[in-house]
């Protein structure tokens, strides 16, 4: 297993909301990647967008301007 | 073989389609369940469509799009999940039993059924609905156009009746989704019921639902989500609130297809094309002396479909030798409309339904008015 760092995480209701996610980040050019929902986070499954922790101030203000809804904005180790 | 019974299911679909179902078949995974490439594209895939379908209905978010199985189950989803005992609802005579049934059956649990009656033409008279809302109307349900006549239901009026007595309003765009311009906000539609097999030209095992935001409907069915897997209950959040288990993947990706092809081409040319083939068939059969044609052929505005009678001849008779004389595949019969049956006379003889595609041809339609002729002289 490969070394983990402190990310910024972002998980949400919805597998459409992660879509949507994805998408709009892509398309504004956001960093970032889809991946499974840590289990330190939560133990149930899904998909969380996983960035650098200093791109935290960039991917709120996307999702804000968006219309993007977040379940929960997490730091953790992935 | 000349199909002409589009209404039932259109059987020619664009290449497109059927290449997005063959590839989705050999490399889609289950959507919403994992981050592996197989699912996430499955994942890409159906939000795209959700995309896709949001903006051809004009509405708020690509959320609110649920899908399910065809019109029946967004139906029974909308009429079994928002009505409760002690409601009064609204429907009309026009409507199909995918409807009928599920009122029905909420009539047998305590709801007060309203039926608005259509004349003998099979017309909707839109101030009727009004005068039937009383203080507790819950709920408007009503087609976009009628599938056994193709008259066309002024849906924006109704609409603007439900939005003034704030009452929900239910539509089913069985037959008009994919060929006429729906606009959830103009026309003040809370929920909008469609199948993706007919006008939207995509596989069987496809439709859907938009739920407008802030309506909460009870969900049909519970399960398999792909998230919050330790929640007792199903989700609240569209669309997941109303998607349990794996959805249908491969028939999503080709509806995806056919989405595509349809805002390509436009619903307008798709539309007008069919109305000219309907219009050719309908003037080319009317004079024709025997023949009964039902419905409203007065508007402009009408799904392409004429349902005809020969005589006194039972419509299963005069479809069989449609098929077996002319190689032509039309519907007799019922067509689940049990009420614009008795509107229209028809209970006993059923109708023999003629329903154009825009793929349909010329030549088609002039073999289709030729083989009524022919059948109609053998009666004399």
């Amino acid at each position: 297993m490969k070394k983990k760092e402190r990310k910024l995480v972002v998980t949400f209701h919805t597998t459409a909301d992660a879509m949507a996610m994805e998408k709009a980040c892509k398309e504004q050019e956001v960093p970032g990647r889809i991946i499974p929902v840590p289990r330190a986070i939560s133990a149930g499954c899904g998909l969380a967008w996983c960035a650098g922790l200093s791109d935290r101030e960039r991917i709120v203000s996307m999702m804000k301007k968006t219309g993007i809804e977040e379940e929960e904005i997490h730091e953790c180790m992935v | 073989m000349i199909y002409l019974d589009n209404a039932a299911t259109t059987m020619h679909k664009p290449q497109c389609v059927i290449d997005a179902v063959v590839g989705a078949m050999s490399s889609m995974g289950n959507a919403g369940r994992g981050a592996n490439e197989a699912s996430l594209s499955a994942s890409r895939l159906i939000y795209d469509t959700r995309e896709r379908l949001c903006r051809l209905f004009g509405g708020a978010s690509p959320k609110q799009i649920a899908f399910t199985c065809n019109s029946t189950e967004s139906l029974n989803i909308a009429i079994k999940g928002l009505l409760e005992p002690g409601d009064h609802v609204i429907t009309t005579m026009l409507e199909h039993n995918s409807v009928l049934r599920p009122l029905y059956e909420m009539e047998r649990q305590g709801v007060r059924l309203t039926i608005v009656e259509s004349d003998r033409q099979g017309r909707l008279d839109v101030s009727r609905i009004e005068e039937a809302v009383s203080s507790d109307t819950k709920m408007i349900v009503c087609t976009n156009g009628s599938n056994l006549t193709g008259n066309y239901v002024d849906v924006e009026a109704v609409g603007r009746i439900a939005r003034a007595r704030g009452i929900l309003f239910v539509v089913d765009a069985s037959q008009t989704a994919g060929v006429f311009p729906i606009d959830i906000e103009r026309m003040n539609i809370d929920v909008l019921c469609f199948t993706g097999h007919k006008g939207l030209l995509g596989p069987q095992g496809t439709g859907g639902l938009y739920v407008r935001e802030g309506i909460a409907i009870r969900p049909l069915k519970c399960g398999g989500t792909g998230v919050q897997t330790y929640n007792k209950s199903q989700p609240k959040e569209m669309p997941t609130c109303l998607e349990a288990g794996t959805l249908n993947g491969h028939g999503i990706a080709g509806l995806h297809a056919a989405l595509g092809y349809l805002l390509e081409t436009g619903i307008d040319k798709i539309r007008a094309r069919e109305q000219d083939l309907m219009w050719k068939f309908y003037e080319g059969v009317k004079g024709i002396p025997g023949i009964t044609v039902y419905g409203d052929f007065s508007a402009k505005e009408r799904c392409p479909i004429v349902a005809l009678n020969i005589g006194g001849y039972d419509s299963g008779e005069v479809s069989d030798a449609l098929l077996t004389d002319y190689g032509i595949s039309t519907r007799p019969g019922g067509h689940c409309a049990p009420l614009m049956h008795e509107a229209l006379g028809t209970v006993e003889q059923g109708a023999v339904r003629f329903s154009f595609c825009h793929y349909n041809t010329d030549e088609e339609v002039e073999t289709a008015i030729r083989a009524i002729r022919e059948l109609a002289q053998e009666d004399e």
